[in-house]
């Protein structure tokens, strides 16, 4: 399984592998945002939080249709689910793999973005703590989604509409645990719904993920 | 430990293929499968290898025990020879990657990006993975296309060494490999269309 993440991890970094899409997607959308709203500060700080949530969301599903569609194409996802590893375990390492080449980098250029949008200070941490614990939601249950998807030809379409919904509550909660820490609220409960959906789906979706995968497989 | 195969039957597309295939594979014995294209040959072998449920039948003596070989060999382009054969070999957690590379012929290829490879020697490749799983029964699915002469001798040689250390191999192929198989025909097991017709009247009954 680690030869399986590390392998993941090495074609993300390699030539062609898609490694800094989703963060330099990122980048883009935030430095954008205050050329469309204008400059003016106090209406950005307003809506920087919910703008970071959005970008880092966006950049998430961009990379999603690759972590299945390339192994499928080789040959590679039937030669591993002949492997003496379970597939339950293979999706996770795929959505390890995802979260670590795509979530981890967006949490940690957030704060500097977060300048860009003149977030308060206060939002700071409840930012990088709120996709922290938001983005390997995100990356499980994209795995789930390109797990459906995989086999068709330009899948990326179908995977966005079955993926965005079910992007909605973590959105929502996130969002919401950053928007309240950057005005200096109390932000439990968000925070702790936001919990536990990603920490719901780490449990579940990984069997549902392999059971879709088994049946995409025939 | 032989694989028995019983009474198969397999569906492409949720229609059947073959039915009522049947035969028992020992330990050190290969078995080729034979058949026009399209005769479900390599739907038997990935029924065979768990990828796709049986109809009706059995297959006994599978479980954790197949190395399978598709027409796509599952490498990876951006990564060398090497770190191919040892991500396979970690995965099924064997050590040495050596002598599969000495079987095949890629030592003086083993730090070269996948990619740049010719179509057999990837082939070349896609069969050293089996080397490396340790696994007793070897699947495959057309093992030598675009395998040159040498190699389709290499190839042979590789199978004739498993079968030697009590290892066996099923395969749907055309060529002759040189090799003690038995030949298992298809094509009499072809899939007869019964009453397709009738039922689909009754079922909007």
């Amino acid at each position: 399984m680690i030869a399986l993440l590390l392998r993941d991890l090495r074609l993300a970094v390699r030539a062609g592998g898609g490694f800094g899409l989703g963060l330099a997607f990122f980048l883009i959308v935030v430095v954008l945002v205050p050329f469309g709203v204008g400059p003016e500060s106090g209406l950005l700080s307003v809506i920087a939080p919910g703008v970071l949530w959005i970008g880092a969301l966006l950049a998430c599903l961009l990379s999603l249709d690759r972590i299945f569609a390339l192994d499928w194409e080789d040959g590679s996802l039937d030669l591993l689910a002949t492997a003496p590893v379970p597939l339950e375990g293979i999706v996770t390492v795929k959505a390890l793999a995802h979260w670590l080449t795509t979530g981890l980098p967006l949490v940690l250029a957030a704060p500097a973005l977060g300048i860009l949008l003149s977030l308060p200070q206060g939002g700071y941490l409840w930012l990088v703590v709120s996709l922290a614990l938001g983005t390997p939601a995100l990356s499980v249950i994209g795995t789930f989604g390109a797990a459906l998807t995989v086999g068709i030809k330009r899948g990326g379409l179908l995977l966005s509409l079955l993926v965005l919904p079910l992007y909605v509550p973590t959105l929502i909660f996130g969002a919401e645990v950053a928007r309240r820490g950057a005005e200096g609220f109390e932000v439990m409960t968000p925070l702790l719904m936001l919990g536990g959906i990603t920490f719901g789906a780490l449990a579940l979706l990984p069997f549902a993920s392999a059971a879709v995968l088994r049946i995409n497989l025939r | 430990m032989d694989l028995i195969v019983s009474d198969l039957t397999v569906t492409r597309g949720g229609v059947p293929v073959l039915e009522g295939v049947g035969f028992v594979l020992r330990p050190g014995q290969a078995l080729v499968l034979r058949g026009p294209n399209g005769a479900g040959k390599t739907t038997l072998l990935r029924t065979i290898a768990g990828l796709q449920p049986a109809l009706k039948g059995s297959v006994s003596g599978a479980e954790d025990r197949i190395a399978y070989a598709a027409h796509a060999d599952g490498i990876k382009q951006v990564l060398t020879v090497a770190e191919n054969l040892r991500l396979w070999a970690d995965v099924f957690g064997q050590a040495d990657i050596q002598p599969a590379l000495e079987a095949f012929n890629l030592v003086e290829l083993r730090d070269r990006a996948a990619g740049s490879l010719s179509a057999g020697q990837k082939r070349r490749l896609g069969l050293a993975r089996l080397m490396v799983t340790g696994r007793p029964v070897w699947v495959l699915d057309e093992p030598t296309v675009s395998l040159d002469v040498a190699s389709v001798a290499l190839f042979a040689d590789a199978v004739r060494l498993h079968l030697a250390g009590g290892g066996s191999a099923l395969m749907a192929t055309h060529i002759d490999l040189g090799l003690e198989a038995e030949v298992l025909d298809v094509t009499p097991h072809k899939a007869v269309l019964t009453n397709a017709l009738e039922d689909f009247d009754e079922a909007f009954l």
